[in-house]
Parts: C-alpha cells; structure tokens; sequence
C-alpha cells in the first residue's frame, strides 16, 4: 500500500504561454480516496495523467510511497487506471483483457488465472469471460475495465470519470459498488470527475479544482459548510448557492442586503466593507416571530413543486439578483406574494467580491 | 428504401441478370474455345456447347505452352505470377501498416514531411516513372529475376494512407491503457493494432493480389524467361506469322482466372466486412 505526494506539480505544454496546472500540493494518504472535481478544463484530467505517466512532470514531484516517479514509465509506477471509455480491447475476450498486463509481466500461467478469476468473482463477470467487449452492456464494460485495474494488484488505483458514460440508475449503482470495492480493497485511489454527487458521496476528501489551481482540499461536508472562495461555495451543492450583493453595518454586527439587515457574528472586524453575500437555498427556513433580526423578505417569482420541497424564485429587496429557496413541504403561493424567511445565521457566507475568498 | 413492388422486383433482377449476362458471356465463350480444337475454331463452327478436346488442350498449355517449340509450360508462368502477387502484396501490406504505425504513432523530424512524401508518390505511378525505375534495376543486376520483378512495387502510398486513416481512428485511450499494461511501442502494434487492422488487411490483400497477379507492363519489360501468365498469354499472342493455337491460349486464360478468382472467394468474408465495418 502506499500514500501519493503531489508536491508543487506543475504542467504547461509546449508552445503554449502559461501553466495549465500551476502548482499543486496535495499528499493523497494510504488507502484514501481523493476526489479531484472540477469543471472540464480545470486541469483535473491533466493531473491525474501526470500520476499515472502519461503526460510529463513539467516542475514539482509525484511521489507514490515515498518514490519520485516523474522519469518511471507507467508500467513501472505501480499504478492501474479506469478510462473514461473503459479503452477495452475490442478484439479480446474479457479475460483477455485482463490477462493482458499480466502477461505481458511475465506472469506463470497458473497464478494469472487464480488473479483474473478471483477478481472476476469479486465484479461477477466469472459467466462472461468468454465475451467479447462489444457484447457487454455499459455496466459491464465498466466493470471489466475496473477487473483490469484490479488485477494488476496496484498500490494506486487511478480513475478518470469512469462513470460519465454510463445512465444515471447505472451510475447510482456503480458509484456503491466503486465505493464498496475501493473500502474492501483499501487502495489509494485518486478520482477524477465533474459530477459533484458522485463527488460528494465517494471521496474521503475532495480536491476542488479550477483553472489549474486546487481552490480547496477537504472532506465533503467542510468544503459544503465552509466553502474557501465564491468558486468553490457556486460549484458544490444544487441548486447552487445564492450570492447578492451587501454592505456590512458600521457596528460589524450585521450585513445589508438592500434595505433589509440581517445580523451575524460573521461580520465581526469588517466593519462597514462591502461584501458578496453567500446564501444555499436549503438554509432558508419559513420565517416565524421568534427571530426578526435575521428575516428577509422575498418576492416571488415563481414556483417548482418538487413534491418533497418547493424550490421558490425571487427577488430580496429587488436587488436584481434572483434568490433560490429550497423549502421543505409543499407551499401554496403565487407570483407576486411576499414570502418572510429567516436565514440559518450558521450557514451564512461572506465573501470578499475582489478576491472571492471566503472571509471567515 | 424497401420497396415493395413485384414490378421493381422484377424489373431490378432484369437489370442485375443482363449485367451477369454481360461479364460472364466472353468468358462462357473463352471456355468454349478451350475445348475445341484448333480447327472447328478457324472454320468458324464452334458454337455455344462444349466439344471433346478439354482434356487435351488444357494438358498440353499446363505442360508445355503453345504448341511451338520451345514455349514456356503454363504452370511455371502461373508459377511465377504467383510469387510475384504474393510478394507484391505481402510486402505492399507489411511495409504501408510500419509506415502508418511510425506517422501515426511516433514523434520524429519531419513527421510531416515524410507523410506528405509517400503521398505525393500517389502521383508517380509505374507508367510514369518506369524508365528511371528500369535503369536503377538494370545497374543493380535485377533484371529478370524475381526481386527486380517485385520490389519496385511495393512501396504504396493508397495503403499506407488507408492505414493511417484507421490507426487514427484508434482511440488514445487504447494505447495508453495498454502502456500502462507494459506493453511497449511493438507489442502494442502487434497485440493491438494488427488485430484491429485484420480487415482491412484482408480486404487490400484482395484488392493488391489482384493487382499484382494482372501486372503488365513492367513484368513485360524486365523479364525474358521468367515469364508471368499474363506476359505468357501476351507472347501466345504474338506468333508473327504463325498460327495462334486458340484453344491453348484460351485454356490459358481460364486457368490464370483461377487464383484471382480463388482469392476473392477465400477472402470474401473479410473484404466485405473490410469495408463496411465501423466498430473498433
């Protein structure tokens, strides 16, 4: 078993004029599983590439049990990686597949067998090891690519959004069973994908990624509850987060969002700044008495029923910016009504507008 | 579009059996002429049926040529086609998939510019450059042998380009997943793109046999005794003032059919899946 050290990596291609990954640090712990999320050309794929040999190591070292690797051959770094495409071999059975980078190791007969039946078993593909790839279902293409991977006994599992290719049901189904493989296995595996479901309930730790930089390292639930910038606060959660402009009070007790005050200890030594307020539709909560200090008006737009929640469109004090709630139960309301809710003070986020990073 | 008509129907197979009717009827008549004699042919009364003489016709072109002395026996002609088609193609299909493997797969100096030098032989084909082709043959004493016969041919731009054109439909992935399984630059090629390539190996070893086995002109040129069918039909032909032995040259004719014919069958399968197919 091994750990992953990225340490200040960074990759720009020839002729052009600036890194695409700009210096990554990031230690990957044994038998953990790193998701790396991101939106498509953020560098996440370019990354895992770096890890697994396939692009060049421009500056920084990966190091995968404590060995610099940048100059191995993949072969040679002990890894295994999942495609996107699954990249079966067309023309060989699906214990070919599998059997192939045994062979090619140079493995006894006998033990490339036991290896590809037992990891056959483990996936149940033992009845179709007769297939030919283009006879399987996309479920079970998926699950030969991971026997590949598998069998290889790696210390590092590689995947690069193996399951965007797949339904959503299959996906759901596949998500589990990557988890429960990967937990069973205890392989340190790194995870590429811009689904952020999947990111949420797969990794140990998440790795945001945005134009070549890591904006956050964390567990899911802190980088939900504690999002480091607007980037990060706008790309994890769904519906995403509401962000308005606002001014904190000169006492620094409290933010205005338009003519209405809400109060916050967040606001404490930013006295009198202007921020960008960060607000998730989820922690908006029908107002009652008991808290006025912390209630906003909205004026609805509309409505979508969702049958467990009602997601409600409006405006806070017609500032323009259109506000998301996500109410539990069902609410009978009409465009033009005004709806009073109060603001969960905990999961309120401010954030500095020039830099975007969080200010708490 | 299925149509359903029983006059389309028929009128389709009208048209398909007229165009059988047009190929096949030279060679239904060249085969005739194959077992009658000499005579019944020059009188003009051969007719549409068979006669007697298949067996001696055919007997005396495999064993010994036209009947003038000193001819050259058929089956060393089809002999020497043979060897010739083969080698052409072997060679022709061996060299263009190394060639697409280096242009698609590798990063070298001017890359580019060898691409674009085998294309630009597209435009260079026997006929045009057959003098100078001949005068380097000639200063390297491969006159009338069978390397002088083929290796001038094998170099081929169209499957080189055809090559190309597929390994780029080769998902990256594939390679890298199968360098991640160890496999080098070679056992990728052979593990990997050879198999893929199958068909289309098959389908241009048709296309490329044929080619070889119907070479005229060069062959024509460079050889003396190592005479192939088709020059072998050729110098039948031209006795001067002699008799053309019609039913020798016939008999000929039909037997240097066979071997095209035998490979386009054997192959058929895969030719067609060749050029039809669109998985990888």
């Amino acid at each position: 078993m091994a750990s992953v050290d990225i340490d200040a990596v960074t990759k720009r291609y020839p002729g052009a004029g600036e890194d695409t990954i700009k210096g990554i640090d990031c230690t990957i712990e044994d038998g953990e599983l790193l998701v790396m999320l991101g939106p498509s050309g953020c560098g996440k794929s370019t990354l895992l590439r770096m890890v697994a040999g396939l692009e060049r190591i421009t500056g920084g070292a990966v190091r995968i049990a404590g060995d610099v690797v940048n100059e191995r051959e993949p072969k040679d770094r002990n890894i295994a990686m999942v495609f996107q495409n699954y990249a079966l071999y067309p023309h060989m059975s699906v214990y070919g597949n599998m059997a192939y980078g045994l062979k090619i190791a140079g493995l006894p007969k006998a033990e490339i067998d036991a290896r590809v039946q037992q990891a056959a078993e483990l996936l149940q593909l033992d009845h179709l090891l007769e297939r030919k790839p283009r006879q399987l279902s996309g479920g079970q293409r998926q699950r030969v690519a991971m026997g590949r991977a598998i069998v290889r006994e790696p210390r590092v599992f590689l995947f690069d959004e193996p399951l965007s290719n797949l339904d959503a049901k299959l996906r759901t189904q596949m998500r589990v069973e990557i988890k429960r493989l990967q937990r069973r296995l205890g392989i340190t595996s790194l995870y590429v994908t811009h689904d952020q479901v999947e990111a949420m309930t797969l990794g140990d730790r998440l790795m945001v990624m945005n134009a070549g930089m890591a904006e956050q390292i964390g567990a899911p639930l802190d980088i939900y509850s504690h999002p480091a910038s607007l980037f990060v606060a706008g790309f994890i959660g769904s519906p995403a987060m509401n962000f308005l402009p606002g001014r904190v009070s000169d006492d620094a007790t409290s933010v205005r969002i338009g003519h209405q005050t809400v109060v916050t200890d967040k606001a404490r030594g930013q006295a009198g700044r202007p921020v960008t307020i960060g607000i998730r539709p989820e922690h908006f909560s029908l107002a009652d008495t008991g808290n006025a200090d912390r209630r906003v008006d909205l004026h609805v737009d509309l409505i979508e029923q969702l049958g467990a929640d009602t997601v409600v469109y409006g405006q806070i004090d017609h500032a323009g910016d259109v506000v998301l709630a996500r109410l539990p139960g069902v609410l009978t309301l009409t465009a033009g009504d005004t709806l009073p809710l109060t603001i969960d003070q905990g999961q309120l986020h401010l954030f500095d507008p020039e830099t975007g990073k969080n200010l708490w | 579009m299925v149509e359903n008509r029983p006059l389309y129907t028929w009128l389709s197979h009208a048209v398909l059996i007229a165009g059988v009717v047009l190929v096949f009827f030279p060679i239904y008549v060249a085969l005739i002429a194959s077992t009658h004699d000499l005579r019944t042919i020059q009188t003009a009364n051969m007719g549409l049926l068979p006669g007697p003489h298949f067996w001696r016709n055919y007997s005396t072109a495999w064993t010994q040529g036209s009947d003038i002395s000193g001819a050259t026996p058929v089956w060393y002609m089809m002999l020497n086609s043979l060897v010739m088609a083969l080698v052409i193609t072997v060679l022709k299909i061996a060299i263009s998939l190394l060639s697409a493997f280096a242009i698609v797969y590798f990063r070298f100096p001017f890359r580019m510019g060898f691409f674009w030098l085998i294309f630009i032989t597209l435009m260079l084909p026997v006929e045009v450059r057959i003098l100078p082709t001949y005068e380097v043959v000639a200063r390297l004493g491969m006159l009338d042998s069978y390397a002088g016969l083929t290796i001038p041919l094998v170099a081929s731009a169209t499957a080189t380009f055809l090559f190309r054109q597929f390994f780029m439909t080769v998902p990256d992935e594939l390679a890298e997943a199968a360098r991640i399984d160890g496999a080098g630059p070679l056992k990728f090629f052979r593990d990997m793109l050879l198999p893929l390539s199958m068909t289309n190996v098959a389908a241009l070893f048709v296309i490329l046999f044929i080619y070889g086995w119907n070479q005229y002109l060069w062959p024509l040129l460079i050889t003396d005794d190592l005479e192939t069918v088709v020059i072998g039909i050729n110098r039948m032909l031209a006795v001067g003032d002699g008799q053309v032995n019609w039913p020798v040259v016939m008999a000929t004719t039909i037997m240097a059919m066979i071997p095209p014919v035998f490979v386009v069958l054997l192959m058929q399968r895969w030719f067609v899946k060749g050029l039809i197919e669109t998985e990888k």
